[in-house]
């Protein structure tokens, strides 16, 4: 798998694959950081497809190639913030969302992009245990759904999508915390009111529908305004966390006038 | 029974449990040395330290009961199990300050400010403290024997500090943390109910 080089990329130096295999957040296969890589193995991911819906004019059913065909794809090298206050530098692959959802062609009225996450307890063992409401939710304004940042991917290095990443076809929004980017998506939902999101459902006081990166406002139990960088080492301590996780200059514009104490 | 044990209980030197005590370090060590804790060993380090530590404080604290009950004396070794417990607990502290936190004194003290379990967890560490550098014959001289008795039943309100500090800091309610903190509470309630040691008396009837 390749993908063209773009100039949304960082040039900070991206994690290993082995860094970013075995250290994740996929609670579809059990709430410890090595679960997935242990669990995630026996998913099937071909075939697969992804049903679109809602206010679009061309609904329907489509295949990761249907969405990501390999002469769209693009490399994306971003910043991966999670809630937990850690970090990684992940070299994604894939296409931006905003081309996926005009192949589906939004209807005016479309104000919210809502996503699921497949729900099959046989290959996804956490899923035999009430620890989230699954199918595991998340949504976007409309507005950053069509950011050129947002992106569907389908490959990490030059390879597809390991399981435990969200194969085959995930959300990368990278100046939100990593819980929005949902793995593993087998429907997108366009609306006219904001969606429901597993997290906020669970928590709202801890995690709101924006969870835009932002050091200045800190979750109710940790500050986030410092994060680790995995991989670093064992003293390699803290860095500062940007605004936007070093977006802002790209995604301020999106959050004008809102109060984001409120929104976060 | 008990005497046969006591008599070899008595012949382990204080040194051994300090050397026993140094193995759970020892696996840390060269788990981090081999890459054994994945790829951010940093969260592994310091809650193993912390279990550690708030394992031996249990055995601290198991020494007055498993006496009164069976009549095994580890008296001997109780202040080196404490002076464990504290050296592990000192541990965990170091390495959150130094690997979690990167020496950020200012974000370290919002946080302990802030965050309960933070408050907690750094007052049963300032507990240990106390009893930990009047863990010596000439402070227990100093402070007259009731008033070193007095301060060290901290000794109880840092064990449940310390249990709570590991519930409150997992995001889910976890089994492990909560059985220990049943452990602790049986093991104070068993000071309550047996105030001193069982068996003898009894035995005295049957010989008139």
């Amino acid at each position: 798998l390749t993908g063209k080089p773009s100039g949304l990329s960082t040039d900070e130096a991206p994690n290993t694959l082995e860094e970013i295999t075995n250290y994740n957040n996929f609670y579809e296969f059990g709430t410890g950081k090595e679960d997935p890589a242990r669990h995630a193995g026996n998913l099937t991911t071909d075939p697969w497809s992804v049903e679109i819906g809602g206010l679009v004019d061309r609904p329907g059913s489509y295949s990761v190639d249907d969405l990501a065909p390999a002469n769209a794809l693009e490399e994306r090298i971003y910043r991966l913030r999670c809630v937990e206050a850690w970090s990684m530098v992940i070299p994604w692959i894939g296409v931006p969302l905003a081309g996926v959802l005009d192949k589906a062609g939004v209807q005016p009225g479309a104000k919210f992009v809502a996503f699921e996450t497949l729900v099959r307890p046989e290959e996804m063992p956490g899923q035999s245990r009430p620890i989230l409401d699954w199918p595991y939710r998340e949504g976007l304004r409309i507005d950053e759904a069509m950011h050129p940042l947002a992106i569907l991917a389908t490959g990490l290095y030059d390879d597809a999508l390991p399981n435990q990443n969200g194969a085959p076809i995930r959300l990368v929004v990278p100046w939100k915390y990593g819980f929005k980017s949902i793995k593993s998506i087998v429907k997108i939902t366009l609306t006219d009111s904001q969606p429901r999101c597993t997290w906020q459902d669970l928590q709202p006081s801890e995690y709101g529908f924006y969870a835009n990166v932002n050091p200045e406002v800190n979750h109710p139990r940790w500050s986030q305004a410092t994060e680790r960088r995995i991989g670093s080492g064992l003293f390699a301590g803290r860095q500062d966390t940007p605004m936007f996780n070093g977006y802002a200059d790209q995604v301020a514009g999106l959050y004008q006038g809102m109060d984001l104490t409120k929104n976060y | 029974m008990a005497q046969v044990i006591n008599g070899y209980l008595r012949r382990i030197p204080v040194w051994a449990v300090w050397l026993g005590a140094a193995i759970p370090l020892a696996l840390l060590v060269w788990d981090t040395l081999t890459g054994g804790l994945g790829v951010e060993p940093v969260r592994d380090i310091e809650h193993r330290l912390g279990r550690t530590a708030l394992y031996f404080l249990i055995a601290t604290l198991a020494v007055t009961p498993l006496m009164r009950i069976t009549r095994i004396s580890l008296l001997r070794f109780r202040r080196a199990l404490g002076l464990i417990s504290f050296t592990y607990a000192a541990l965990h502290v170091a390495s959150w300050i130094s690997m979690e936190m990167g020496f950020l004194w200012g974000q370290m003290l919002t946080d302990v400010i802030k965050r309960p379990y933070l408050i907690f967890g750094m007052s049963a560490f300032v507990m240990l403290f106390a009893l930990a550098v009047t863990s010596n014959d000439s402070s227990i001289r100093r402070l007259g024997a009731a008033g070193w008795r007095r301060l060290h039943r901290l000794v109880y309100p840092a064990v449940l500090l310390a249990s709570i500090h590991w519930i409150w800091a997992l995001k889910l309610w976890e089994t492990k943390p909560l059985l220990v903190l049943g452990m602790i509470l049986v093991l104070l309630a068993l000071r309550v109910l047996i105030r001193r040691p069982l068996g003898r008396r009894p035995a005295k009837v049957q010989t008139n």
